[in-house]
């Protein structure tokens, strides 16, 4: 079953990833952006691969800037892994599957 | 996909790869694409580019990389997105190993460009993300009223420090030389402009900060050093060949370029280089484009002759 990712706002934020029972990765990302662009696939297809183990959101911060501001993002795109309402892992850049693959070994 | 052998596979989707497809496709030759990410290469991240003849008024980065994909689309070019991780370059069929597969084709014309080249610096890797960028259009909204520094002096780097003054409140340009490289259209913008700083015969060596960029670290020819508060600095200091896939089998110049002329045949029969991944003089939309087309016709002649 394909695991659908969630659309995060700056008011879903604490709901959907702080207070989530599963880990969740979150992709940091805007529409101008052309490396988020190429990571979106990756991000689709590791949600696809952690089904029932990782929740998968995305949070556009062209118009949700508050929580992109509070968590020091300063580049896009940006993924961070929040487990129990704590940043475990940021990662910034585009990257392949495999790669961000081993990054998440380690956390989740 | 395993058992077909393509006429022309096409290492990466920028605009060498597309303009190749382009011209294989239309010719009657199977055609597949491989791309790791996004169709469109490095002009993707371009908000706007004026120099590319035929349009005047310019066109968007992303609008040029989407027409292009449409283009090859259009003629029967196929599309792998994958990651190319060895290639088997001689003999026929030649064997080019994905993260999807292995993938099999008479001919490969390899267009995988090149990417930001790094400073080299303290601080550089640490910072990425936090104040450390290769990407203005990316990055330079989050630098609204703020202070940043972009270093380099040709085209990319003033066209981007230019970008960068709709949000930052100042942005300092850092070069190494007394003069900018960059064309003479940019210069005047970039000098009549009151939000950029310039810093001439300098270089960065070093980027300061705990946790986010605080300062750089500035040398000037004559050695003095020198300190410059920032929030970010955007590096436009030339680009490094993506051709690690090819582990030596094809050489390249000093700086790692594919060695291969206008005719962008390589030593290898059968194998091409177009685009940015080639040595050239100029590296440019328009340039990779002439690159694809060449490869492609080079690529129907070496496929009729080998049957003979």
């Amino acid at each position: 079953m394909a695991n659908s990712i969630v659309n995060v706002t700056d008011a879903t934020f604490k709901q959907e990833v702080l207070e989530s029972e599963l880990p969740v990765l979150v992709d940091f990302w805007a529409a101008w952006c052309g490396p988020c662009r190429m990571v979106a696939p990756v991000v689709e297809s590791i949600a696809n691969e952690y089904n029932g183990r990782l929740k998968v959101a995305k949070v556009d911060v062209d118009h949700n800037p508050n929580i992109a501001g509070q968590l020091g993002i300063m580049s896009i795109p940006t993924l961070i892994v929040f487990k129990g309402g704590q940043v475990a892992k940021a990662m910034v850049g585009y990257m392949p599957k495999d790669q961000m693959k081993k990054q998440l070994e380690g956390v989740i | 996909m395993t058992a077909k052998v393509w006429d022309v596979v096409i290492i990466g989707g920028g605009p060498a790869g597309l303009a190749a497809a382009v011209y294989s496709a239309r010719g009657g030759l199977s055609t597949l694409i491989v791309e790791r990410g996004l169709f469109g290469g490095q002009i993707f991240n371009t908000a706007h580019v004026e120099n590319y003849p035929g349009f005047p008024g310019g066109l968007s980065g992303p609008e040029i990389s989407q027409r292009l994909e449409e283009q090859a689309r259009e003629f029967g070019a196929e599309t792998l997105l994958a990651e190319v991780l060895e290639v088997e370059l001689k003999g026929d069929p030649k064997v080019i190993t994905t993260s999807e597969g292995e993938i099999r084709g008479h001919t490969i014309i390899v267009a995988s460009g090149a990417g930001a080249r790094k400073l080299g610096v303290d601080g550089e890797d640490r910072l990425i993300g936090a104040g450390v960028s290769y990407c203005a259009t990316c990055d330079g909204a989050f630098y609204r009223g703020k202070k940043v520094a972009v270093v380099g002096g040709g085209d990319s780097a003033v066209e981007e420090a230019l970008f960068l003054t709709r949000f930052a409140e100042e942005v300092h340009l850092i070069h190494r030389r007394a003069s900018l490289r960059a064309a003479k259209i940019l210069q005047d913008r970039a000098f009549s402009n009151p939000k950029i700083k310039f810093h001439w015969n300098s270089v960065v060596t070093e980027i300061i900060g705990e946790t986010k960029v605080e300062r750089l670290r500035l040398q000037d020819t004559d050695g003095r050093t020198s300190e410059l508060p920032v929030d970010g600095i955007f590096i436009y200091v030339g680009q490094t060949p993506y051709t690690h896939f090819l582990r030596g089998q094809l050489p390249v110049n000093q700086r790692g370029y594919l060695v291969a002329d206008e005719t962008t045949e390589t030593p290898v029969p059968g194998v091409f280089a177009a685009g940015d991944v080639r040595e050239k003089v100029l590296r440019q939309v328009v340039t990779a484009v002439a690159d694809g087309a060449v490869a492609a016709v080079m690529a129907e002649k070496y496929l009729a002759h080998i049957a003979g």
